[in-house]
């Protein structure tokens, strides 16, 4: 049973004001898959090597099990970590490479010969145990470097966007060819990737960091259907949520047309005074025959399965870009002027980016 | 792609680059002829060395046998080159065990104010060694150093160990830091880490500066005459010890100065496959 815990930890480079992780308090279940996302600089990778022991605690407490490991080596903390380029080491073969651990451990010659063979079996490395790193292909490289990690069998993992070296292709299959590792390997992973497909698909919960604060943490369909704030609304999501600010008028107006929300959020949303910004998932708004909100079209992506309709809408004096996904055909040119019409959820945010209320809505 | 691909880079014009490479050559030629001329001369008898430039003559070796002969009273042959094998050996083991832990704290872990400590054991090269030749043999006479192999290992010592932290300093750096961060996860100790993981991937780099020591302390002349003059005396000293005011002795003098420079040359060349065999495992990128 591993449990890992950040108790306020905080993190502050030297030299600098802002702290990259900011008292962080997350709590991961035994056995859970749980991804740190975030943009550049939001301090994920921070928060990885904190736990891992390779950066300092300013202050607050780590927990791996029921110890706190806040001052402990990172040798002495039971967890392996694949990095972002591997990190294999150049001299030695593949099989001394995933021994590496273990040797270092004094487990004998022949239980570690044995363990190397097996973890290589799973991950289709038999032939490659004699070579050495170089000549091998960016997704071997990333077996080995999962292997090292696998045939430890430590109590954490740890991975720093251990895809990101592979292309797309190769990337999707690795991606889920991890998270099945994981689930049957039954061992707590902390995950870290700026890639929120990544995030959204692999993760048992997914942690969302913005400038070393956590934003929220929930399972992935939480995130994206009712997301605490306007960042995480933003970050979840390709293409990314519409978000308006609708400004302080009371009915809430997008556009000419009125932005009618249904049961309570239509109280919540309509009594308070203040700045308020909507969003609506771009399957949520619809290019339609007849509607009340006039758009002009300026891209179209049609990726076949789906389409995009990327519009201008004319706003409180603003012409503000907005997305609408639809399904093909889609009959429509640049330039075009089109309806539009909501048909789903909208969030509405108050003034400091906090959801108030998540409700169907739609334009009149 | 080997060098000849490599040598028309696009847009390069192909007589220009044979003119460069035949200056290169020249070059290259005018630097060699002295040494060539010197290996020649150390085959000569007196008489073919002193007399107008040839180059075919009856080889003979007995200018080697007369340097490597031992007389009484005079530095012998075997006696400099011991001296000199044990200097340069001592000197460049310690220089490399006291130089590796301190660029391991100046580059991978940089301790505090490790830009001071950087400057501070460069600046013990600002003096000239002319400057410093009085005091340096006052402190060996009064310790009883003079004459001594010990002087010479202390000194070649700490001249060659700010050079060699520098060095070394900037090929530890060339280290990929996950590797270290990646080998300490595995639980390797510190020594582990410097043992498997530096040293192995920096050798490149330790053996051009090992052998930078071994170059410096094998020709060093002036401190070794000043210091030694009567025992432990080294090579360079032995070389001089064949010139002689009377008569012939560019043969003699020539086959001396071979001897003396094969050991570096021999030290090169090792060094050199040393450093190959590491660029090539592509360690250092």
């Amino acid at each position: 049973m591993t449990e890992v815990r950040y108790a306020e930890a905080t993190r502050t480079y030297p030299g600098t004001e802002i702290a990259a992780v900011d008292k962080l308090n997350l709590d991961i279940g035994d056995g859970e898959l749980l991804v740190l996302v975030g943009p550049s600089g939001s301090g994920k990778s921070t928060a990885l090597r904190m736990l891992a022991g390779l950066e300092p605690l300013d202050d607050g407490s780590v927990y791996i099990g029921d110890r706190d490991v806040s001052d402990v080596r990172p040798r002495d903390r039971d967890i392996a970590m694949v990095f972002q380029n591997y990190a294999l080491y150049p001299q030695l073969s593949v099989a001394e490479n995933m021994g590496f651990a273990l040797k270092q451990q004094g487990v004998p010659k022949e239980e570690r010969t044995a363990r190397v063979r097996e973890t290589a079996r799973t991950l289709d490395l038999e032939p490659f145990l004699d070579r050495k790193p170089k000549p091998l292909s960016g997704g071997q490289r990333q077996r080995v470097a999962m292997g090292r990690a696998i045939v430890r069998r430590p109590a954490v993992y740890l991975m720093d966007e251990p895809l990101s070296n592979l292309d797309a292709k190769l990337r999707v299959q690795t991606r889920t060819e991890v998270a099945e590792l994981q689930a049957r390997l039954g061992v707590t992973t902390v995950y870290v990737t700026h890639d929120q497909v990544e995030a959204m698909t692999m993760g048992d919960r997914v942690a969302v960091l913005k400038d070393g604060l956590l934003q929220q943490v929930d399972a992935p369909g939480t995130l994206y259907h009712r997301p605490d704030n306007i960042f995480v609304a933003g970050f979840i999501g390709s293409p990314a949520m519409n978000l308006v600010d609708v400004g302080e008028t009371r009915p809430l107006k997008l556009g000419d047309a009125s932005l009618e929300l249904e049961g309570e959020a239509a109280a919540v949303a309509g009594n308070g005074a203040g700045r308020l910004t909507v969003g609506f998932r771009p399957e949520a708004l619809r290019v339609v025959a007849d509607g009340p909100l006039k758009a002009q079209i300026r891209t179209v992506e049609d990726l076949g399965s789906e389409v995009f309709v990327h519009v201008t809408v004319d706003h409180l004096g603003q012409s503000i870009p907005l997305v609408a996904k639809m399904a093909p055909p889609f009959e429509g040119e640049l330039e075009d002027t089109v309806a539009l019409q909501i048909i789903g959820t909208t969030h509405v945010f108050d003034g400091g980016g906090l959801r108030i209320s998540s409700s169907r809505a739609g334009l009149r | 792609m080997s060098q000849a691909d490599a040598a028309v880079a696009v847009g390069e014009r192909r007589w220009v680059n044979q003119v460069l490479g035949l200056l290169a050559w020249v070059t290259a030629l005018l630097f060699f002829f002295p040494v060539f001329w010197m290996v020649l001369n150390s085959f000569k008898t007196e008489q073919d060395a002193n007399a107008s430039p040839k180059f075919f003559f009856t080889p003979t070796l007995d200018e080697y046998r007369e340097v490597t002969k031992s007389t009484s009273g005079v530095l012998s042959f075997s006696e400099a080159y011991t001296n000199s094998i044990v200097i340069v050996l001592v000197s460049t083991l310690i220089v490399l065990l006291l130089a590796i832990p301190a660029a391991y704290a100046l580059a991978i872990r940089p301790i505090h104010k490790w830009r001071d400590a950087l400057f501070f054991f460069i600046s013990t090269k600002f003096l000239p060694v002319v400057a410093s030749i009085l005091p340096v043999w006052i402190l060996a006479r009064n310790f009883d150093l003079l004459n001594t192999r010990m002087v010479l290992i202390i000194l070649y010592l700490g001249v060659n160990l700010p050079l060699a932290i520098w060095m070394l300093r900037s090929f530890f750096q060339e280290v990929p830091h996950e590797l270290i961060e990646a080998a300490e996860i595995d639980g390797a100790s510190l020594w582990g880490q410097l043992r498997s993981i530096v040293l192995p991937l920096a050798a490149p780099g330790i053996a051009a500066t090992a052998l930078l020591c071994v170059i410096f302390a094998w020709n060093e002349f002036f401190y070794a005459v000043q210091l030694n003059p009567v025992d432990g005396s080294t090579v360079p000293i032995w070389v001089t010890t064949n010139i002689s005011t009377r008569g012939d002795f560019l043969a003699k003098l020539s086959a001396a100065s071979v001897l003396a420079c094969i050991p570096v040359v021999l030290a090169g060349w090792i060094a050199q496959k040393r450093m190959i065999r590491g660029l090539a495992m592509g360690a250092i990128k």
